[in-house]
C-alpha cells in the first residue's frame, strides 16, 4: 500500500479580487487521515501533482474536533467540516472549494463575520443585571435544559446558510442559524424578556419570511440541530407578535 | 489620569472575556484582539465540566475541600493564598453562568447536577453535556456581544499580537499587532494589558489544543522581560485519541461517568474486546488506586499506562493503546451526559463507544507553567496582567480535571478589576511616539527578514521536528540527559530557522509568514520548558524523573522563573519560595488515604 495516493483538487483565489484557478495535490496515502491533515502535508511540501511549487492553501481551523465551526468548507460539492471529513470515506479525487455564498479571503478562508452581526441584531444573550453576586439562576426542569441544550450546540459554521436556496443578496435572509439562537433566547426564562424585540428584529426583509422550506439546512447541521423546527417555532411567535401589532396600531 | 481607561485583552477564551465582561462593567473601554473570532477560541474544546463546592449532593463539601483537593493534586507547588480565593469564588461562578443560560445538565428537582472527576472524592463538577467549555464560552461571547453592541467593547478578531509596547521606565503602554488579511503591523495605545492567549500546545507538536495554542504571545513577552514560571510542569492527558493531525481529547468526564480503563491480561491478545471475559481483563487502576480508582489524578494515570503499555508490554494488539470502555453504562445516561465526546470517537474512529470500547493513550494536554503573576494576576511588567492557562498561578505541579475552566473565570474576573484600577492611577506619558515607532519598526524588520530569507529550510517542517523531540523527552518520563540533548536540538533548530525559506511571500492573508513567527517563539518557549525540567532533580505531580522518584521539598519546594538573557539568546532561572501558609504540604498518595 506504499504507493496509494491522495488526490486534490483545490480552487485557490489569491485575495477577495483575484481570479480562482485550480491546483491539483497528490499525498502519500496514510491510515486516519482528515482533509486537515492533507492541508498539513501540502504545507509541508507545497508542490502540486505536476511538481510546481507553490504556496501552501489558506484555510481557517482551530480545533479540528469539530466544535469551533472554523474549517467549514465545499468537499466534493457538499459543506462540511474538513475536521471531520475522513479521506476514506470520500471519492477522489477530494475536491475542496470555498464556500460560494459568503466573501473569499483567501483559498478556502471565508469572511462569516455576517452571523456575528446577526446575532447582535437578535439581541442573542441574557440580560443579566451583573456579574455580581447575586444567587442562583432560575430554577430549570432537567427536561427543558434538553431541549435547550441541542440548540446551545450550534457551532456557528455557516452550513445552513451556505446550503440555503433563499440565503443570498437579493432576499438578505439572516438564515437557520440565528433564527434558532432566538428561539433558544426566547425560552430561557430570563432571556424571554427580550422575546418581542428578537421577533421585530425577523419581521420584514430579510427576515423570517425570507424562509421557502426548503429544509436543506436540517439536513447538512454537523450538530444535527433540529433548525426546521425553530425556523417554525419562531415562525409562529413572529405571527403572533405581528397580529398583536397590527391590533394595537 | 485617564477617567476611562483603555485595556487591552489579547485571546477571546474564557479568561479573555471574563475580563473584558468586568472591564466593561467598571466602566472601562476593552479592545479585545483574538487570532480567531473569540466565539472560536479553544475553550469550546473543555469537555467534562467545571468545579466548585456546591454541596449539592449531602456528601458535605466545602470550598476547604476543594482548596484542599486542588493544593494536593498540584503537590503543593501553588502557591496557596489565590488557590484559596478560586475555590471560594468557585460557587458564586457557578451561578453567574447559570444566570447567563449555560445549559447545565439538572437533577429531577431542577438543580443543577455535579458529577465525579479526578483527584477528589466528592461530586463536585457541574456540566453542560460533555462540552462544557463550549457552552460556557458562548455565554461569554453573548455578554461581550452585548456590551459590543452598547459600544463598550470593540473587537479586533484576526488579529495577532506581536509585542508590548514599553516606554524608558519598562512600563506598558500599548501593543503592536498585525491584521492576518492585510499583514499591516499597527501600534495600540493602552493603558494596562491583559494577556489571555491559552495553552502552548503547538511546541509539542500534536496535542488536544487547538491549532492557535503556540504561546507564542507568552513568549514573546517573555522576550521582553517577563517571567515565566514553572514552564516545566506539563500536563500529559491519559486518555487522547491518537491522529494524524491533532490527538483528541476524550474526556475525564468518561471515567466520572463510570467508564474504566483496563487492557487484556494476556500479551498480543486478539479477541475483539467484548468477547474478553471479566477475568481476564486487567483493571490496572482499580487494582493500583482502590480509593480513587479510574478518577486518580491525570498525572497518576498517565504514568500508570506509560507502565503498563512500556514496561508490561500490555498495549492492545502491542501498540500504545489501552481501553477506556463505557459499554457497561445504560446508552440513555450516556446520550444525556456523555453525548458531545462520543460523538467526537464516533466521528473520527468510526466505532460506537456505547458498543465497543474507546482505544486510547495519553497526548499533551496543558500546561501549568505559564507568566509569572503576583497574587492579583499582575506580571513583573509594570501594566501587564495575565489570566487562565497562560498564567501560572493556580495548578501547581499538576492541575484537577474540571479546575481549568473555574481558573479561568477567576483569573479573568480579579485580572480585569486589578487592571482597570491600574491603569485610573497612571501616569500619562509625556512623548510616547517614539517608543511606538521603534517597537512597530522591530516587528516589520521581522516580517521583513522573514519575507526576503533565501535559505532553504521549511518553517512546518522544523515544526514538526521540534514537537517529536519535545514530545518524546520532555513530557511523561524525563532523564535528564535527554532532557539536555533535546534542548540541543532546539538550539540546533533555531539556527535552521535563521536558514529559513517561506513558500509564500505574498502580502495578504500569508499564513506561512504568521506561522513562521509563531515557531520562532515556541522554540524559544521549548528552552524554558526542557531546561527548567533538566534542572529540577525531584519528582513531583507531571514532573516525573525515574532517577530522582521522590518529591524533594527541603531542595525544590520552590518556584521555577525564568527571565530571557537577550544577550546570550537563552533563559535564566531564579527560584522562589512557595507560599504553603495554609496548608501544609503532607505526601501525596492516591492509593490510600492521606
Amino acid at each position: 500500500m506504499a504507493d496509494k495516493q491522495i488526490v486534490l483538487k483545490i480552487k485557490r483565489q489569491l485575495n477577495p479580487e483575484a481570479k480562482p484557478y485550480w491546483e491539483e495535490f497528490a499525498l502519500p496515502w496514510r491510515a486516519n487521515m482528515n482533509v486537515i491533515s492533507c492541508l498539513m502535508e501540502i504545507a509541508l511540501k507545497p508542490v502540486t501533482r505536476d511538481g510546481k511549487a507553490t504556496t501552501p492553501v489558506v484555510y481557517d481551523s482551530n480545533c479540528l474536533e469539530e466544535v469551533c465551526g472554523s474549517c467549514a468548507m465545499l468537499i466534493n460539492g457538499k459543506a462540511k467540516m474538513a475536521c471531520s471529513t475522513l479521506v476514506d470515506k470520500m471519492e477522489q479525487p477530494i475536491v475542496l472549494e470555498p464556500f460560494s455564498k459568503f466573501p473569499v479571503v483567501r483559498d478556502l478562508a471565508v469572511d462569516r463575520s455576517v452571523l456575528f452581526e446577526n446575532l447582535k441584531a437578535v439581541k442573542a444573550w441574557v440580560p443579566i443585571d451583573g456579574t455580581y453576586d447575586l444567587g442562583a439562576g432560575p430554577r430549570m426542569e432537567a427536561a427543558e435544559q434538553e431541549k435547550a441544550y441541542p440548540l446551545s450546540r450550534c457551532i456557528s459554521c455557516c452550513c445552513c446558510m451556505e446550503v440555503c436556496p433563499q440565503f443570498n443578496e437579493s432576499t438578505g435572509f439572516v438564515g437557520a442559524a440565528t433564527i434558532s439562537q432566538v428561539r433558544l433566547f426566547n425560552t430561557h426564562p430570563t432571556g424571554k424578556v427580550l422575546k418581542g424585540e428578537r421577533l421585530a428584529a425577523l419581521m420584514g426583509d430579510g427576515g423570517i419570511q425570507e424562509c421557502g422550506y426548503a429544509q436543506n439546512c436540517v439536513e447538512i447541521c454537523p450538530k444535527d440541530i433540529p433548525l426546521t423546527t425553530s425556523i417554525s417555532q419562531v415562525g409562529g411567535q413572529v405571527m403572533k407578535q405581528a397580529i398583536g401589532d397590527l391590533f394595537r396600531k | 489620569m485617564p477617567s476611562n481607561p483603555k485595556i487591552i485583552v489579547i485571546g477571546g477564551g474564557l479568561a479573555g472575556l471574563s475580563a473584558v465582561i468586568k472591564i466593561a462593567e467598571a466602566g472601562g473601554h476593552a479592545e479585545l484582539f483574538s487570532i480567531v473570532p473569540v466565539k472560536r477560541s479553544h475553550s469550546v474544546c473543555a469537555q467534562g465540566g467545571i468545579n466548585a463546592a456546591k454541596n449539592l449532593k449531602g456528601e458535605g463539601d466545602s470550598t476547604w475541600q476543594h482548596f484542599d483537593d486542588t493544593a494536593y493534586g498540584g503537590d503543593f507547588l501553588a502557591n496557596q493564598p489565590p488557590v484559596k480565593a478560586m475555590c471560594d469564588m468557585a460557587p458564586g461562578i457557578i451561578d453567574l453562568l447559570d444566570r447567563m443560560g449555560v445549559p447545565f445538565n439538572r437533577t429531577p428537582e431542577g438543580l443543577l447536577d455535579f458529577r465525579r472527576f479526578g483527584g477528589t472524592l466528592f461530586n463536585r463538577t457541574a456540566f453542560a453535556g460533555a462540552t462544557t467549555g463550549q457552552q460556557l464560552l458562548y455565554a461569554l461571547d453573548e455578554q461581550v456581544r452585548r456590551y459590543e453592541a452598547e459600544g463598550k467593547v470593540k473587537k479586533y478578531e484576526q488579529w495577532e499580537f506581536l509585542s508590548a509596547v514599553l516606554d524608558g521606565n519598562r512600563v506598558c503602554r500599548g501593543i503592536t499587532a498585525m491584521d492576518l488579511r492585510s499583514m499591516e503591523v499597527r501600534v495600540f495605545p493602552c493603558d494596562a494589558l491583559i494577556i489571555a492567549t491559552g495553552g502552548i500546545g503547538a511546541i509539542f507538536g500534536k496535542s488536544t489544543n487547538s491549532v492557535v495554542c503556540t504561546g507564542s504571545a507568552q513568549s514573546a513577552l517573555y522576550q521582553q522581560g517577563a517571567f515565566y514560571a514553572n514552564g516545566e510542569f506539563i500536563q500529559v492527558h491519559p486518555t487522547a485519541i491518537p491522529g494524524e493531525d491533532k490527538l483528541r481529547l476524550m474526556s475525564e468526564s468518561a471515567r466520572g461517568e463510570g467508564g474504566r480503563v483496563w487492557v487484556p491480561k494476556q500479551q498480543g491478545d486478539k479477541r475483539a474486546p467484548k468477547s474478553i471475559p471479566e477475568a481476564e481483563r486487567w483493571y490496572f487502576l482499580e487494582e493500583w488506586y482502590p480509593k480513587y480508582g479510574n478518577l486518580v489524578p491525570r498525572d497518576v494515570a498517565t504514568r500508570a499506562i506509560h507502565k503498563v503499555v512500556y514496561e508490561n508490554n500490555l498495549g492492545i494488539d502491542g501498540k500504545p493503546m489501552v481501553y477506556l470502555d463505557l459499554t457497561h453504562i445504560d446508552r440513555k445516561i450516556l446520550d444525556k451526559k456523555l453525548e458531545g465526546i462520543l460523538e467526537i470517537y464516533e466521528k473520527f474512529v468510526g466505532d460506537d463507544p456505547r458498543d465497543v470500547p474507546m482505544k486510547i493513550f495519553p497526548g499533551m494536554h496543558y500546561t501549568m507553567g505559564g507568566l509569572w503573576v503576583d497574587f492579583g494576576q499582575a506580571t513583573n511588567i509594570p501594566g501587564i496582567y495575565a489570566c487562565g492557562e497562560c498564567d501560572y498561578s493556580i495548578h501547581g505541579a499538576n492541575r484537577l480535571g474540571a479546575n481549568s475552566l473555574v481558573s479561568c473565570i477567576y483569573g479573568g474576573f480579579i485580572a480585569g478589576p486589578n487592571a482597570v484600577k491600574y491603569a485610573t492611577g497612571l501616569a500619562p506619558l509625556a512623548d510616547g511616539q517614539t517608543y511606538f515607532d521603534s517597537e512597530k519598526k522591530r516587528q516589520e524588520e521581522i516580517n521583513g527578514r522573514l519575507m526576503s530569507a533565501q535559505g532553504n529550510e521549511n518553517p512546518f517542517a522544523i515544526w514538526r521536528e521540534m514537537g517529536d523531540v519535545m514530545t518524546e523527552n520532555v513530557t511523561v518520563i524525563r532523564y535528564n540527559k535527554k532532557l539536555k540533548a533535546a534542548d540541543a536540538k532546539v538550539v540546533e533548530l533555531l539556527e535552521r530557522f535563521r536558514k529559513i525559506n517561506l513558500s509564500d511571500r505574498t502580502q495578504w492573508a500569508n499564513t506561512t509568514v504568521v506561522f513562521a513567527r509563531q515557531l520562532y517563539n515556541m522554540l524559544q518557549l521549548s528552552r524554558v520548558i526542557a531546561q527548567g525540567a533538566a534542572m529540577r532533580d525531584e519528582s513531583r505531580g507531571a514532573h516525573y524523573k525515574p532517577d530522582f522518584p521522590e518529591r524533594d521539598d527541603p531542595n525544590w519546594l520552590k518556584t521555577t522563573k525564568a527571565t530571557f538573557a537577550a544577550d546570550a539568546d537563552e533563559p535564566r532561572f531564579e527560584f522562589e519560595p512557595v507560599d504553603v501558609s495554609l496548608i501544609p504540604p503532607r505526601a501525596r498518595r492516591y492509593d490510600m488515604a492521606t
